[in-house]
């Protein structure tokens, strides 16, 4: 196994480095501007593929907990909680994102109109809930079956916050704050899949970075118990 | 039958506990009016009536998470949960007797919270009653699930409301909904939750309370 | 009854017990010795399905037919003797539960006090209590994990002749007094 994961980790760091680089040639050199944003609104580029990588992780991570309550497969723990770990990542960096283009589109940081971002923000709570969870219980099968329950709940909390929110604004927000809503172009669509497609291949990087490093700081540890 | 046997043998146990202790349910009561009183002052002259319904759905989330925090602690303190999981019952039958009892605890502070409210503030309609009944039941269901894996940390109630608070925004979202606007969408929206996270919580348990 | 192989239990890197085998059947005896800290409580809270092995392969009997006593008694503090044992009767569907939880009262010596909250009680009372809730449902697997703890002569005298008669079930016993069931045990596993 460790063999494979020798060969497969600097090409996917390869590949990550290389989309990465190609997302950001294709937003700021090839994307057309947009009409009554202009340069600035390019950070929509940015801010949706990030938030859909942060759904796809926090849906991985409860898919592996599923794996470990309804399968009992031992390796699924580490890699629910990796995959929620990055999630959390690309859920505070969705916030920022979102922030910076509510600045730039209405002229203040924070709108309690932009659905995806108050969901991303009860999200960023629920989830620093997981850690704490996590944290204050010892290593073992019962950190990993609370873990997963937790996890398992985040990926209900998600659709049923989306219905909630959007329901909230028949008695809260009377103004309403719209986006351009102008029709993505080929070019443009074209740009946006690049982008999506490399923060996918980011967070399987990173996530399987991450695991490698986990997986390899228990052995150490383990060896050491055993030499002592 | 005898899954419901062992829920009220359970429940009857959880009830006994209180009527012995007299603590959860008078803190509940207390908690209500106090944070009732505050809202007086916390409220400007001139705010719409839906502020106060607001608040009024905030004062009954935090007083069912002081119900919450205490449901476990029982069994906590002695080590308890490991005799009942190792009864020959449903381990559900364990969430669903705490959570019927967290319910009944709730009730009792609703009945004094919501006169109250009419008394210091103004009228509620039936529609609202009934979002207040259908919340409790998601309450209770959530936060009994969430009350069982605090306890079962070293951080133990501390994190209870950490746990709880983000999974109860959709109540306090349908509660204020079905008090503030007509139709019965929002009362449908609560009763959503309360299926899918009723049974959620029900599958769940098993896991939460034991690691064999 | 009870049957491990390999049984190993680590809590993160650390080895509490390691490729432990056991077999028990009924009317065994299973004596557990060791110091403080050796594993004892561990390896008897796997053996009663609260803790699962990090590896192996364990057979139990089923749920419910398991009677465990760990260092706490397992029983609520805000509730009498009565009250305890009716609600475990309850949950473990005790035939003839009135009688049968009199007739342990009475053999401890708590039917005086039957309706005194448990939180009024010595040590030893409620270690007798302890043993009443687990002899209460006749478990086919009794595992007690220091039971002369807080018993004085009379107690231990009852919980001597209690783990004499031994058809139909198997015991597993951790005790730092081995000398106490010294004649009883049939199998023995000494931690070190
Ligand atoms: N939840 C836990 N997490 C980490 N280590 C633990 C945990 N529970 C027990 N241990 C460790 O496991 C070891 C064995 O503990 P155990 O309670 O089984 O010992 P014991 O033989 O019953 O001791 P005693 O005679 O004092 O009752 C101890 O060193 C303890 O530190
Ligand atoms: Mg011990």
């Amino acid at each position: 196994m460790s063999e494979k994961l020798a060969i497969r980790l600097p090409a996917l760091v390869g590949l990550a480095t290389a989309l990465i680089a190609l997302a950001i040639v294709a937003v700021f050199f090839w994307a057309p501007s947009d009409a009554d944003q202009g340069l600035s609104q390019r950070i929509f580029y940015f801010h949706v593929p990030i938030a859909l990588t942060g759904y796809a992780c926090f849906g991985w991570g409860a898919w592996k907990a599923l794996r470990l309550l309804w399968k009992d497969d031992p390796d699924a723990d580490l890699e629910s909680y990796v995959a929620i770990h990055q999630g959390v990542i690309f859920g505070s960096l969705t916030l920022i994102t979102g922030s910076i283009w509510a600045k730039i589109s209405w002229g203040v940081w924070w709108v309690w109109s932009d659905d995806q971002l108050v969901l991303f923000l009860v999200l960023f709570l629920f989830y620093c809930a997981y850690f704490m969870l996590r944290y204050s219980v010892d290593p073992g099968p019962q950190r990993a079956n609370l873990s997963a329950v937790y996890a398992l709940f985040g990926v209900v909390l998600i659709p049923v916050s989306f219905l909630a929110i959007r329901l909230s604004h028949s008695f809260i927000h009377p103004v309403v704050f719209t986006r351009n809503g102008a029709q993505m172009t080929g070019t443009m669509f074209a740009t946006f899949c690049i982008c999506l497609a490399a923060m996918l291949v980011l967070f399987i990087t990173l996530y399987q970075l991450e695991l490698a490093g986990k997986r390899l700081d228990s052995r150490i540890r383990e060896l050491k118990e055993l030499l002592s | 039958m005898r899954y419901l046997s062992d829920v009220a043998a359970l429940a009857r146990k959880d009830l006994l506990l209180e009527l012995r202790a007299k603590e959860t349910i008078p803190a509940m009561l207390l908690f209500v009016l106090s944070a009732l009183t505050i809202f007086h002052f916390a409220i400007p002259r001139g705010s719409s009536d839906v502020a106060a319904l607001g608040l009024l759905w905030v004062a009954i989330v935090f007083t069912s998470l002081l119900g919450l925090t205490r449901a476990f602690v029982p069994e906590r303190e002695q080590g308890l949960m490991d005799a009942l999981i190792m009864a020959p019952c449903d381990r559900s039958t364990i969430w669903l007797a705490k959570t019927l009892s967290v319910i009944a605890f709730l009730g009792v502070a609703e009945v004094v919270a919501l006169p109250a409210f009419t008394l210091f503030f103004s009228g509620l309609n039936l529609k609202t009653v009934a979002a207040v009944v259908l919340a409790d039941i998601g309450i209770a269901s959530v936060g009994t699930l969430t009350g069982a894996m605090a306890v079962a940390g070293n951080a133990r109630e501390l994190i209870q409301p950490l746990l709880f608070l983000p999974l109860s925004i959709p109540v306090i979202v349908g509660g204020i909904g079905a008090s503030a606007t007509a139709g019965p969408k929002f009362l449908l929206f609560l009763a959503l939750y309360d299926a899918v996270f009723v049974l959620l919580s029900w599958a769940a348990f098993d896991f939460v309370a034991a690691e064999a | 009854m009870v049957s491990a192989r390999n049984l190993s239990k680590r809590y993160d890197t650390r080895r509490i017990f390691d490729k432990v085998d056991i077999d028990l059947d009924e009317g065994g005896f299973l004596l557990v010795t060791g110091p403080n800290g050796a594993g004892k409580t561990t390896l008897l809270r796997v053996l009663a399905g609260l803790a699962a092995p990090t590896s192996g392969e364990l057979v139990l009997p089923v749920r419910g037919e398991i009677g465990y006593l760990g260092h706490e008694p397992l029983v609520y503090k805000q509730l009498t003797p009565r009250e305890n044992l009716t609600l475990f009767g309850r949950l473990y569907r005790v035939p003839d539960r009135e009688q049968r939880i009199k007739a342990l009262l009475e053999r401890f010596a708590l039917w005086d006090v039957r309706d005194k909250a448990v939180a009024t009680f010595s040590r030893g009372m409620q270690q007798r209590l302890g043993l009443g809730r687990v002899l209460l449902h006749e478990p086919k697997l009794l595992i007690l994990d220091e039971p002369f703890n807080a018993l004085d002569t009379a107690g231990a005298a009852l919980l001597d002749e209690e783990l004499a008669t031994r058809s139909r079930r198997a015991v597993v016993v951790a005790t730092h007094d081995p000398g106490r069931v010294e004649g009883l045990a049939t199998e023995r596993l000494a931690f070190t």
